[in-house]
């Protein structure tokens, strides 16, 4: 037990932010999942920390309304920034929700009153437990595991594969959409709560395009074909900066090489239970499937 | 059943449609033949809300379709195959005929998020019919295949199967037999004549004369964006202006008459 308790007392904050980083991993794997690479999940993890640090600590709301102020405030922002965005497709969408969040980073920047602006909020209440992280883990993948097995996750992959196919299914394409961006704003709002309230402090330089490549790296790295995806990815990550310490000022670099690598030899993510299933079958009939060849 | 009138559709200055009236009867096999580039495609985008019409209208069941988003026609009772297939690739065969049940399965949030009865109850059911849908058209041998390993051909079946998903009340079928050798066209040709018999309306564009004769109680040519015949097929088979426009001159009338 002691030794257990020498390893929390140094690790705790590193596990934390490994769960942590999960959920703004699965926050982006919904509209991935969809087939949009909209980039605005920093920004909503943004409003989601801001809005619960203020519920905090100036109008004194207890965590359980903080972390909900936390969730519903960048989902009602998802919701009304989708309707005229998610219209756009590929690298038109990317831009705007980048823009977008550019937009709430300066803002925050400017609500100086409220947000302390470039100096950002000191002393938010240290609220987040590790069971809190984990609960929330642990909730989200349940759902996410319920979505895909559902008349909704099959509309998310029938989209991603194919709108117009889809629409034609009968499925309302804009409202999966809408829906998707809005959970995973949701998701990123709920990581954002959590991580002000272990952190002590948040600044507006914390929500940015870099967070957002991170996100998309631990994202793109795990995979979207399956519920552990996220999390691998998010472990890999987040431990990864750990090991190569000497390397810290890299780190943008070797995300950045990262995303590359994955996107040009693993498509699909390391984690891909299509994939490993073909390899089974495959080492089972003990030859080269073949099939994918012939069109 | 199916009542277009007037229909007119230019992209920028060409002029792809032009008056295209006719009415598809509600139990009929309905075929639209013409050569290629006659707008034969267009006439499917529009019907199902993919594109909007330049001027005209498209009502089905004495409804207009105009301004109806294209998931809202298939809901009132529209499907259809692509030319260019559409299967969802990554999909199994399964989930691409469950896809097409969307619109069918109706069960609450909070049924979905705790495996109620109700969810799965359904969920079931739609995969025992999607089962049935795969064996009507002989594919559910590979039900948990993925789309994208099957033939040319038996997407276009899928294409079917999953159409039907949608328990449409009027199927369009673009060109369901192009790219297949005689014994799976006669093959799929006996699948639709059974979908037919089923009750169901079906509209089908098709360039193989023999299989259109066959199939179809009337058909409508289509050449250069417009209508220019409309009838039986033994009309339509000795419509002069057909034989020109569509089958091609003397030499190539010949195989008309031998259709
Ligand atoms: N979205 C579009 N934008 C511009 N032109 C289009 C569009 N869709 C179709 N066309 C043009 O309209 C004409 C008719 O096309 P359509 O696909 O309807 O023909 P079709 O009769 O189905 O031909 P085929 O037998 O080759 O399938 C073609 O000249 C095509 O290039
Ligand atoms: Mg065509």
């Amino acid at each position: 037990m002691e030794g257990f308790d020498n390893f929390w007392a140094v690790y705790s904050n590193l596990v934390l932010s490994i769960g942590i980083n999960a959920l703004l991993a699965i926050s982006i794997w919904f509209t991935l999942s969809c087939g949009l690479l909209a980039m605005a999940n920093a920004a909503f993890m943004g409003i989601g920390a801001y809005t619960a640090a203020l519920l905090t600590m100036k109008a004194g709301a207890s965590f359980t309304v903080a972390l909900l102020g936390g969730i519903g405030a960048p989902l009602a922002v998802a919701l009304i920034i989708g309707m005229p965005t998610l219209r756009l497709s590929g690298v038109y969408l990317a831009m705007a929700t980048l823009g977008f969040g550019e937009v709430v980073r300066i803002l925050i920047l400017n609500a100086e009153r409220w947000t302390g602006g470039a100096l950002g909020l000191n002393g938010i209440p240290q609220l987040t437990q590790w069971w809190h992280v984990l609960a929330s883990l642990v909730a989200v993948l349940l759902v996410l595991w319920r979505l895909r097995r559902s008349r909704v996750g099959r509309a998310f992959e029938a989209i991603k594969e194919d709108d117009v196919a889809a629409a034609l299914m009968g499925i309302g394409v804009m409202s999966h959409k809408l829906l998707a961006f809005a959970l995973g704003a949701g998701i990123a709002g709920l990581a954002g709560a959590l991580n002000a309230h272990l952190t002590f402090f948040i600044g507006p330089a914390e929500y940015g395009f870099e967070r957002g490549i991170d996100i998309l790296t631990m994202a793109v790295l795990g995979g979207t074909g399956g519920l552990a995806g996220p999390v691998v990815g998010a472990l890999v990550i987040t431990l990864l900066p750990e090991f190569l310490r000497s390397f810290r000022n890299y780190r943008l670099m070797i995300n950045g090489v990262i995303l590359v690598l994955i996107v040009l030899f693993l498509p699909k993510g390391i984690w891909d239970p299509s994939r490993v299933r073909q390899w089974l079958k495959r080492s089972r009939r003990g030859m080269p499937d073949n099939t994918a060849g012939v069109r | 059943m199916l009542e277009l009138t007037q229909v007119s559709k230019h992209f920028g200055g060409v002029e792809v449609l032009q008056n295209v009236s006719f009415t598809v009867q509600a139990g009929q096999v309905f075929g639209l033949i013409g050569p290629n580039g006659a707008g034969k495609t267009t006439v499917f985008n529009l019907i199902t809300g993919l594109i909007a019409p330049s001027s005209g209208t498209i009502s089905f069941n004495g409804q207009p379709l105009t301004g109806v988003a294209p998931h809202q026609i298939t809901r009132r009772g529209i499907a259809r195959t692509f030319q260019n297939i559409r299967v969802f690739k990554e999909m199994s065969l399964l989930d691409n005929v469950i896809v097409g049940m969307h619109a069918h399965l109706d069960y609450s949030a909070a049924g979905l998020l705790l495996s109620l009865p109700g969810f799965r109850q359904q969920e079931r059911q739609a995969r025992v019919r999607a089962h049935e849908l795969l064996s009507m058209v002989g594919l559910d041998k590979n039900a948990y295949d993925l789309a994208d390993a099957m033939s040319y051909g038996d997407q276009r079946k899928l294409e079917l199967a999953r159409a039907l998903a949608t328990e449409p009340k009027l199927l369009l079928l673009d060109e369901p037999v192009a790219g297949m050798n005689t014994g799976e066209k006669s093959e799929l040709m006996r699948v639709i004549v059974r979908i037919a018999e089923r009750g169901y309306t079906i509209f089908v564009i098709e360039h193989d004369m023999r299989f259109v004769m066959g199939l179809c109680q009337r058909i409508a040519v289509l050449n250069f964006g417009r209508i220019i015949a409309e009838g039986k097929p033994e009309e339509i088979k000795r419509n002069p202006d057909v034989i020109e426009a569509y089958l091609g001159r003397d030499d190539e009338s010949e195989t008309v008459s031998a259709a």
